[in-house]
């Protein structure tokens, strides 16, 4: 068991370049960042800042050309596909775009059977696996019943997310990288999903690490916020520190970008 | 799955393509149920003979004769052996030997014939006149001979005893037979080629075998070339690096060169058709494998993947279930234009001579070479090639349109 003190997902001068020669591109410029267990963050950047190859590096879906991750106190190791299956079952992820997210020729039933053998269910009656399935949709108010047989491109994109946040459900995992998930989202559904998010946060205790554009979401959600700028975390802190009291210029810039309702919105800074 | 089947099968290209394809297969399928002569049997002494219904003569002079009083009979006579063309070769001969034009009246049969009898002479061989058109006008000559007759031919069998022939018969001018009552009539619809074959029955054999070259050579090349494709760009890294540097110098080398190489290393003799079907197949892998693996590498970083990955599944599993399927229509595609191309492939190297060995099978491209060989389209024996090239036409042209119709319904934006 690790220790309480220790982090649980720890990276040291985290780089990514992608090409070679002039050019060249530095993508993450050697990040550190420290996750306790149970902590929510929220990384903010515009696009192309990184946030998204950040999240990759971490998820282990690319390699970093620099740095490390040590997970649970020890250096992260996914040299072998069982290695990378063990890793898998603590850090999951939530992509941004649920149209893009599930393979089209698959339909439902089988994207949560695969989460049920990964968390070892594989052997289970298969009554058994239904009732954690079901279980698992009620749990984001889907009805699995409808969804049997169904592929996931019948659903609204909205449901194709709540089925990501089932999916969580089943997996179980300690870390979760949830990768602007709300992005292509109507305003209405964002704040169920959100509010599903949370809840199983609640429920099963994991860390969840938000990569977003929208500052406001950072500010509700997050217990410490990082602010991205061409690969870098340029402020991180409280959010009440880094979003009420900004002190980069790129931080304002990223707040005042946010349009608000009761007041002109300056584009003149976009 | 069933939708998209539909789809295709309402895309009006794809169906043209599909009915010229399954007709041409079913003929392949079918006419040697109802012919059931070897392809390669030679029924014919002699070259080229045109296509048409052969009467068997001995059969006919010993079927029921029929008396038929027609007026034209005699004029069709004459002229089919006396046209216009035999007419003024004549005249070219009686003014060459001396004769002053106006005696000459090419358009009365009787005065001309009369003319040429007083005065050819076989022997005669003016200044510039070709031997070859000196042989013409003696066969000329003998064609003549009782055209103006009003005789019958008189039948005659030798006496066993004496030796003397005795006459049992005469076949009178106004006989006919029926052709359905003799006994061995014999229908080539398409000739026969050089070596005395009937030619639909080659044709329909070549064009069997050479479907089943293209089907085994698209098969490999397509076998290889998404293997290849899929490690390279599934996998990337050095073993990206290395199949694709086999690739490009496949890429560079024409494969028509390796394909002429290979074929002459291996001698006629070992050359069957599965040998040069396999021998194309391994030469023409290039294209699918650079396609395939541009498609992977689109594929490989999309968040299908990256699910899947996260679901634990392993590298062939995602290879299996979420790449494969995705660029199934664009393997089916190639699949079709390698078929296509395997087909072309060999007719190119038969016509070469470097195609399969002669003895055994005939292909489209080995009928193409005999032909080739035997002048049979400087003498105009179309017969003898063009219908083997309507065939590659169709096939190609029915695959490409098949491969067209696919593509509109894989992929949307080219439709009109």
């Amino acid at each position: 068991m690790p220790n309480k003190q220790e982090p649980l997902l720890k990276a040291v001068g985290l780089t990514k370049e992608f090409g070679f020669g002039r050019q060249k591109t530095l993508a993450v410029a050697g990040v550190d960042i420290e996750l306790k267990e149970g902590e929510v963050i929220t990384i903010v950047g515009e696009s192309g800042s990184g946030k998204t190859t950040f999240a990759k590096m971490i998820l282990g879906l690319i390699a970093p050309t620099g740095g490390e991750i040590y997970f649970q106190g020890q250096l992260r190791d996914i040299s072998t596909y069982k290695k990378k299956l063990e890793y898998w079952k603590n850090i999951q992820a939530i992509f941004q775009d649920p149209y893009s997210a599930y393979n089209i020729f698959h339909k439902i039933d089988s994207v949560l059977m695969d989460c049920i053998r990964m968390r070892g269910g594989g052997n289970l009656p298969h009554k058994e696996k239904v009732k954690m399935m079901t279980e698992a949709c009620s749990f984001v108010n889907l009805k699995f019943e409808e969804l049997t047989n169904k592929y996931p491109f019948e659903l609204s994109g909205g449901q194709m997310q709540r089925l990501m946040i089932a999916r969580i459900f089943l997996l179980d995992p300690k870390i979760l990288i949830a990768d602007e998930i709300t992005s292509m989202i109507d305003a209405c559904s964002r704040a169920t999903i959100l509010d599903m998010l949370m809840e199983l946060r609640d429920k099963i205790g994991m860390t969840v690490i938000f990569i977003t554009h929208d500052v406001g979401l950072a500010y509700y959600v997050s217990d410490k916020v990082y602010i991205m700028e061409k690969g870098l975390f340029v402020e991180s802190g409280t959010p009440d520190e880094v979003i009420l009291h900004p002190k980069e210029p790129y931080t304002k810039r990223l707040i005042s970008d946010v349009p608000k309702i009761y007041e002109e919105w300056d584009l003149s800074t976009v | 799955m069933k939708h998209t089947i539909r789809e295709i099968f309402h895309s009006p290209k794809f169906l043209v393509g599909f009915s010229i394809f399954m007709f041409i297969l079913l003929v392949v399928i079918f006419y040697p149920l109802f012919v059931t002569a070897e392809p390669l049997e030679i029924i014919g002494k002699g070259t080229f003979f045109e296509p048409g219904i052969y009467v068997n003569v001995y059969d006919g002079v010993n079927s029921k004769q029929y008396t038929l009083n027609l007026d034209d009979a005699a004029e069709k006579r004459i002229a089919s052996k006396l046209g216009d063309q035999e007419r003024l070769d004549m005249q070219e001969w009686l003014l060459s030997f001396g004769i002053p034009e106006e005696e000459i009246d090419i358009y009365d049969t009787e005065k001309l014939i009369e003319l040429w009898e007083n005065n050819y002479d076989r022997s005669i061989r003016f200044p510039g006149m070709t031997s070859a058109r000196q042989k013409y006008f003696g066969r000329l000559n003998t064609s003549l001979a009782g055209l103006l007759s009003t005789e019958g031919i008189v039948l005659a069998a030798e006496n066993q005893e004496t030796g003397e022939l005795e006459s049992t018969g005469i076949i009178e001018q106004t006989n006919y037979l029926n052709v359905g009552q003799v006994a061995n009539v014999r229908v080539l619809p398409l000739g026969t080629d050089n070596f005395g074959r009937d030619m639909l029955t080659e044709l329909v054999s070549a064009t069997g075998t050479s479907l089943k070259i293209g089907f085994i050579a698209g098969s490999i090349a397509t076998m290889i070339g998404l293997t290849l494709g899929l490690l390279a760009g599934y996998i990337g890294g050095w073993v990206d690096d290395i199949i694709m540097f086999f690739t490009n110098l496949f890429t560079v080398i024409p494969s028509i060169v390796l394909l002429i190489l290979i074929s002459y290393s291996i001698g006629q003799e070992q050359r069957g058709a599965v040998t040069v079907a396999v021998v194309i197949g391994f030469t023409s892998w290039v294209w699918t494998t650079r396609a395939v693996r541009a498609q992977v590498i689109s594929l490989r970083h999309r968040d299908h993947v990256n699910l899947s990955k996260l679901s634990g599944h392993s590298v062939g599993h995602i290879i299996v279930h979420d790449i494969l399927p995705y660029i199934a229509s664009y393997v089916v595609m190639a699949f079709i234009l390698q078929i296509s191309s395997g087909i072309l492939a060999e007719a190119g190297l038969s016509i070469l001579g470097l195609g399969p060995k002669t003895t055994d099978v005939p292909t489209l491209g080995l009928m193409m070479n005999w032909a080739m060989i035997y002048s049979a389209h400087i003498m105009g024996k179309w017969w003898a090639y063009f219908p083997v090239i309507v065939v590659i036409a169709l096939v190609s042209f029915s695959m490409n349109l098949m491969n067209t119709g696919l593509d509109q319904v894989f992929n949307p934006a080219l439709r009109e």
